[in-house]
Formats: structure tokens, C-alpha cells, sequence
């Protein structure tokens, strides 16, 4: 077995394995000059999804079934919004394999929109309910752009679903994607004039808890906050974190109240406080956070994690990799404790993924 | 018919062919000319055009050396032994 790494860059995809999570095998780049906003390791059958944007000739979808060697696409596309919409797709900026149902892979898109596949990630259909929700007209779109960049199916009900956007917050199905509900209670817009509004929040990740699907961690443009209700009410958990700005929150992949987040200064000084490069772990639900720095440069550092720039693993102990815009990637073997240098120089990191695969990145 | 210049980035869907010959009526639109082309070259069409079938931001189309831009964009007439040309813009960083 081999730890696979997939790394999106603004100008393409990277690939690299490992038999030990210290010294990775890094491979020649996929989509060259193409943005790799989302990439997914679909873990029920290794298959590879990428989203590239080409500045000139649009978006799409890849999918391998090679760890990488060889992609496909459809010739008609993946995802094309339907003509009575006027929409045209920008890109994709998740790619989210459903942990219940065979076959099915959900997408984020740019503009706000989610979509679903029932053929392992091929072709894609609009969700027409959230795209046809009263309150889409009103949501907004941050320097990023407007996008649904957070798909979280829940581990064991097909009918269940939340998603993230900015700005417009989270909002979650019960029935399968049929209507939906916006869950953004305690969740603070301060660049609103009504701070605390029913949607409209510029959230950047949400991340499911490992042993209960009910909770929720959150990481807001200034906020950090965690949900025991299923999103329903947000209650902040940025109290002993050094800031609470950022973009990335990952939730452990198998221990329940395990959380790591990568903290900035704040929104008008987007860069590391103490000008070091420290994640920051809660081990208690977000009631406590502690620095892991073993590893990582300590002084004048300057660099930034994204939103889906950080991940777990699935292997025992959990690794943790991380890639920053100034295209430097680093990874854990110890859940965090230590950290190596993966690859330096980069282009800007937008995303990663990791998972033990039966074979070597191609 | 005329001929369609394919830029190198595009050529994994025309078999490495650096020019088309797309047969059509003569004054037959762009747009038509495009479908015919996407039709011949399954894939190709949708990185010139976007799904709404307007040509993407940084993709330019010449028309015997001019920017369909510039005459009536897609509903421009394109002769009988006209040459098109797909051009990537200057963009990017």
C-alpha cells in the first residue's frame, strides 16, 4: 500500500506517493496552466477526480482510474448548466464522493451551485432546488468569486446534505437535496449592517466530526465556531486559538472531537500571527487549541493556507498534509506532532487530498 | 467549406490536425460553423464556446484575419473557402 497525494495548484495538478509520509515521489504536473480547484481520492474505488479551469478554454471535470496515468472526460462535459438558466459554469471547486450511496458524487460549483453525479463523478446534473432557492439572488461573491465550495454528505443518510457558499453561509437538505434550510444562527457577519443575519455569511470550510455527524466545526471570515445540532445553532470555539481568522478547518478522521485549524492575523493581515507557520489543534471539541510547529519554520514566515489547502488522511496513526499559495507542502505522519517538507516552489497551492491507494501515482 | 486553424492546445481533439475543412453553405453563420466543427470533433466546440454557446472571454475567432468581434460576432457569414482561425487571447500570469 502507498500514501497518495494529490495537490491542486493554480496551474496544475501534482501527484506524489510515499511508503513512509516523509519522503514523497513527486510526479510530473497533470493539466498544465489549468486552476486544479477540487480534487477527491474516491476511496471506494481510487478513482481520481480533478477540477481544471483553463483561463481560455473553460472548465471541467477529469476522472482516472489509474492513480493518475491516463483522464478521461466526457466530450459533451461533465457539468453544463442548463440554457434556461443563462448560467455558465467558472469552475468547481469541490469534488465530494458520498460515503452512502454507490455511484454518487457530489460537486461545488462557481456560481453558487450544487451538483450531483450518479456515475461515479462523469456527468453531473444541477440541483435544481438550491439553484431555484428564493435567497440566491442575494448571495454575494467574495475576492474568490460566489461558490458553493463545501459539499458535506452526511456518513450514513442519502437525504441529508450541507453545503457552504460565500458569501450566503450554509445551508442543509433533510429530503435529498428537495428544499433547504439556511443554518446559520450564531454565525456573525460583521460587514453586514445587521451582523447577525438568517444567511448571507462569508464562511469559508466547514468540517464534519468524525464520530458524530451532528457536529460540525466552522471557519468563518473572522470566527471560528462548532455546531451540536446539525448546523441548526453555531457557538463560537475561537476563545483559546491566537486568532480567529483563517480559511481551513479539517475535522480527524476517526477521533471525535479532533480538529485542526490553520489560523491567519485577520482579514486586513492575512498571514501567520507570530509570523509563524503553526497548526493548531483542539482535542476537546474546540474548547481548547494547541500550536504544533515541530518542523515547520518559526520566523519570518509569511505564507497562506486556503480554504480546502489542508487534509487528513485515512490511514493509522492520520497524517496531515498542507499546501500554501507560495507553493510549499507540508505533511504529518504523527497526526500532526511533527511535520516534513513535501515539495518547495510550487505553484500556489489551492487544494489537497491524501489517501492509501493500492499502487504508485502516475 | 473553409478551413478551421486550430490552435496547438486544442489539437488533442482533432487527431493533431493543425486546420479543419469544415463543409458548409456558403454564408452559413459562425455559430453553425462552430456546431459543424464540434460535430466533426467531438469535444472541441465547448472550449471555444461556453454552454450558453457564446465564445469564452479569452478565445478569439478570426474570419480571413479579422476579429469576429469586430463584424457580427458569432452571426458573422463565413464564405465558401474562408479561413477561420481559433485564437487563445494574451491572459493569464
Amino acid at each position: 500500500m502507498t500514501h497518495l497525494l494529490a495537490i491542486g495548484t493554480v496551474k496544475g495538478l501534482f501527484l506524489a506517493h510515499s511508503e513512509d509520509r516523509r519522503s514523497w515521489q513527486l510526479t510530473e504536473p497533470k493539466f498544465l496552466m489549468n486552476a486544479v480547484y477540487a480534487v477527491a481520492i474516491d476511496p471506494r474505488n481510487q478513482r481520481l477526480l480533478a477540477s481544471a479551469t483553463s483561463e481560455h478554454w473553460g472548465p471541467s471535470v477529469f476522472t482516472s482510474d489509474d492513480l493518475g496515468r491516463t483522464w478521461q472526460e466526457p466530450s459533451d462535459g461533465s457539468l453544463s448548466f442548463p440554457a434556461d438558466t443563462g448560467a455558465t459554469l467558472e469552475r468547481v471547486w469541490q469534488l465530494a464522493p458520498s460515503p452512502s450511496e454507490p455511484g454518487v458524487v457530489w460537486a461545488g460549483s462557481q456560481p453558487s451551485a450544487l451538483w450531483r453525479s450518479d456515475d461515479g463523478g462523469a456527468h453531473f446534473s444541477l440541483v435544481r432546488p438550491l439553484w431555484d432557492h428564493p435567497h440566491r439572488p442575494l448571495w454575494g461573491a467574495g475576492y474568490g468569486g460566489q461558490a458553493v465550495h463545501t459539499v458535506l454528505p452526511h456518513p450514513s443518510d442519502p437525504d441529508r446534505l450541507t453545503v457552504a457558499m460565500s458569501t450566503g453561509g450554509v445551508y442543509r437538505t433533510e429530503d435529498g437535496g428537495q428544499s433547504w434550510q439556511p443554518s446559520n444562527t450564531g454565525v456573525k457577519a460583521y460587514f453586514l449592517p445587521d451582523p447577525w443575519p438568517e444567511f448571507g455569511q462569508c464562511v469559508h470550510k466547514v468540517a464534519r466530526d468524525s464520530a458524530d455527524p451532528e457536529r460540525f466545526y466552522l471557519q468563518n471570515h473572522h470566527g471560528v465556531y462548532r455546531s451540536d445540532d446539525g448546523g441548526r445553532n453555531w457557538t463560537s470555539i475561537a476563545d483559546t486559538l491566537p486568532t480567529d481568522f483563517g480559511f481551513a478547518i479539517v475535522a480527524h478522521p476517526s477521533r471525535p472531537g479532533v480538529a485542526y485549524n490553520w489560523p491567519l492575523v485577520a482579514d486586513g493581515e492575512r498571514m501567520p500571527p507570530g509570523r509563524s507557520c503553526r497548526v493548531y489543534r483542539t482535542e476537546d471539541a474546540g474548547q481548547t487549541w494547541s500550536p504544533l510547529s515541530a518542523g515547520l519554520p518559526q520566523q519570518q514566515y509569511y505564507d497562506v493556507v486556503l480554504r480546502d489547502g489542508m487534509c487528513a488522511d485515512d490511514a493509522d496513526p492520520t497524517g496531515l498534509v498542507f499546501g500554501t499559495r507560495s507553493g510549499e507542502v507540508y505533511a504529518s505522519a504523527d497526526e500532526g506532532e511533527s511535520w516534513n517538507l513535501v515539495a518547495g516552489h510550487l505553484p500556489g497551492v489551492l487544494c489537497v487530498r491524501a489517501a492509501v491507494v493500492d499502487g504508485t501515482a502516475g | 467549406m473553409c478551413r478551421v486553424g486550430v490552435p496547438a492546445a486544442l489539437r488533442q481533439f482533432t487527431e493533431g490536425a493543425a486546420s479543419v475543412p469544415v463543409e458548409h453553405m456558403d454564408g452559413a453563420r459562425l455559430s453553425a460553423v462552430l456546431d459543424l466543427l464540434g460535430t466533426r470533433c467531438p469535444g472541441l466546440d465547448r472550449r471555444v464556446r461556453d454552454e450558453q454557446g457564446e465564445l469564452r472571454r479569452f478565445v478569439n475567432v478570426y474570419l480571413d484575419g479579422e476579429d469576429v468581434r469586430r463584424l457580427d460576432g458569432l452571426a458573422t457569414a463565413v464564405p465558401a473557402r474562408a479561413e477561420v482561425l481559433i485564437v487563445p487571447s494574451v491572459a493569464g500570469g
